[in-house]
């Protein structure tokens, strides 16, 4: 087999994976080059001009309902999103690396969590609010919709993390006389730090771009998703690609800036050591 | 993981604070770190599914829902043949989009596993395929419009290349493009885990087959596709579930011509018909749970990580 020569079987896989990267990024293309459509231009090709027209369309408020809000309020729950799944997700694995009465039970819980279906959260927790008498907003009912289904995931990346963990280091640590909160502070974070930064990335782009579990949970304000949502069904221009690429962008650049910081950290390691 | 950390590390953890007092804490450590996580769990999702759960035996009208016990949203639901009809055609998306996505997937984790020998170039392809897994789902969606439409790229190009004469009209608003989107959101699921799987396999073991005098063929039948079940097997609980559980792919991608359970449960939403929403979304888990205790009698998940 190819695992050791670059055989036929080597160029026919290369070529199926080129077809699938194509196909993972060919649409968004599309949409990237459809969204500089010219004022007159339509929903697909040709391209009638090239303009700017659509993206400054957007920031008009009567365009689109609430674009510039929607986007604030959509980060800003990201980044609570992100903070309490790295928090949360880390305190939690700390808990499983030993035994405690109902492990078995949470851990349970938590995949659970990823397998009920997303409508079944946004509508359960939008009942019970109503039932309550509590009024849904981003910021409480969405927020925890949205950890259900970070938490989960955050959980499973710091068992993963910490499986690769060597316990050595703790060890020594704590041979050298350290408690166990300097040994937690100057030892264990540094060593998971880029695991940590990654379990934020995920908490936030699944936040930022979570739609099912926000439908009931959002309340009277909507997120960037939702509003997106309300222009697919109301919106025939390009406006719509020009959000999209908009969007697509922003979500680049988190991911870029996530990447580069990585890579720093990592330099920065190893010229010290 | 527990095993290895939990003998050595109670009693060291013990020592310091046994210094200052009773060895309390240490033994309630655990608890207090987990205990965000069980109150977020309990609270958004426990309490939530058991509120489906007892809305889904209330009585509503036209206005308003009132607490009752009535068995009539789970008999209506039942006897109902759209119901059924319904619950066919998301099998159907469920399937054939398992089938789909498995088969790229194990492809394309199979080329970065075995057959992509640097590293860095492994991580790097890797990344290229996970990128647009950070992306909005539906800009992802609604990106095939332009292509798949009727005067899209594709319909074009076959017209100019003179291979048909009429634009296909199946493919935008159908089900193939129902699928298709599912594909195109899906298959990461599926490569990651499998190639997870792959990675951890010992490659003496491909060694050891090759002196045997297997051909690679019987490689990848007999030695890496068996060690990969876990893995095939995870992917595969995250696509079906997700699949079974989803109403704005069909809806946007059918263009209202299809329906699947989500879809439903989210129109009786919209309906504010809650308890006939419940009773379908109690169904519905129980169907979807069913799936994935048959799924996982393949693989146990907690030695995966």
């Amino acid at each position: 087999m190819g695992a050791l020569g670059k055989g036929l079987s080597f160029y026919l896989l290369a070529a199926f994976f080129a077809l699938f990267v194509l196909f993972l990024y060919g649409p968004t293309v599309t949409i990237l080059i459809l969204s500089f459509q010219g004022p007159d231009g339509g929903l697909t090709f040709p391209m009638n001009g090239v303009s700017l027209h659509w993206f400054r369309n957007l920031f008009e408020q009567q365009a689109v309902g609430d674009f510039g809000g929607s986007f604030r309020r959509s980060i800003a729950l990201g980044l609570m999103v992100m903070v309490l799944t790295v928090v949360v997700s880390l305190l939690a694995g700390f808990a499983f690396r030993r035994r405690f009465r109902g492990s078995g039970a949470l851990f349970y819980l938590a995949v659970a969590s990823l397998i009920v279906p997303s409508i079944l959260v946004s509508l359960g927790i939008g009942l019970l609010f109503t039932i309550l008498g509590l009024e849904p907003a981003w910021y409480s009912s969405a927020l925890g919709a949205h950890l259900t289904w970070t938490l989960p995931f955050g959980l499973l990346i710091v068992f993963a993390i910490f499986n690769r963990f060597n316990p050595a280091y703790e060890e020594a640590a704590r041979d050298l006389g350290a408690t166990p909160w300097q040994t937690v502070r100057h030892v264990v974070l540094p060593i998971l730090l880029p695991s940590l930064i990654g379990v934020g990335l995920f908490g936030f782009t699944l936040s930022y771009d979570e739609f099912a579990r926000t439908l009931m949970t959002a309340g009277s304000f909507n997120t960037l998703p939702l509003e997106i949502y309300g222009m697919t069904t109301n919106v025939t221009t390009p406006v719509l690609y020009a959000l999209g690429s908009l969007t697509t962008v922003f979500s680049f650049t988190v991911i870029g800036l996530f990447l580069l910081g990585l890579l720093a950290l990592r330099r920065r390691r190893g010229a010290a050591a | 993981m527990t095993d290895t950390t939990a003998s050595s590390r109670p009693s060291a953890a013990a020592g310091p604070a046994a210094r200052r007092g009773p060895a309390l804490l240490p033994r309630l450590a655990p608890y207090l770190q987990a205990a965000p996580l069980t109150v977020v769990l309990v609270l958004f999702l426990l309490v939530p599914i058991l509120t489906i759960v007892a809305v889904s035996f209330w009585d509503y009208d036209s206005v308003r829902i009132y607490p009752d016990f009535v068995l009539t949203n789970y008999t209506e639901l039942l006897s109902s043949p759209v119901t059924w009809k319904t619950y066919l055609s998301t099998l159907k998306y469920a399937a054939l989009t398992w089938a789909i996505t498995a088969v790229i997937g194990f492809t394309v984790a199979y080329f970065l596993a075995f057959h992509v020998r640097s590293t860095t170039w492994q991580m790097v392809l890797f990344l290229l395929c996970t990128i647009p897994f950070w992306t909005s789902n539906i800009i992802r969606m609604i990106s095939w419009i332009p292509f798949l439409g009727r005067n899209g790229l594709l319909n074009s190009g076959l017209i100019s290349a003179g291979i048909i004469d009429q634009p296909l009209e199946f493919l935008l608003f159908s089900d193939f493009s129902v699928v298709l989107a599912f594909v195109h959101l899906y298959t990461l699921f599926m490569v990651v885990p499998v190639f997870n799987s792959m990675m951890r396999i010992d490659r003496a073991l491909i060694e050891a087959a090759r002196d045997g005098g297997a051909g690679g063929a019987q490689i990848l039948w007999n030695v890496i596709l068996p060690l990969t079940k876990p893995g095939i097997a995870i992917g595969s609980i995250f696509v079906v579930t997700l699949v079974m559980g989803d109403f704005i792919t069909v809806r946007l991608m059918s263009g209202g011509q299809s329906a699947s359970i989500g879809l439903m449960i989210a129109n009786e939403i919209s309906l504010l018909q809650y308890p006939a929403a419940a009773a379908n979304a109690v169904v519905l888990l129980a169907v979807v749970l069913m799936m994935v205790a048959a799924m996982l009698r393949v693989v146990d998940i907690r030695k995966e990580l």
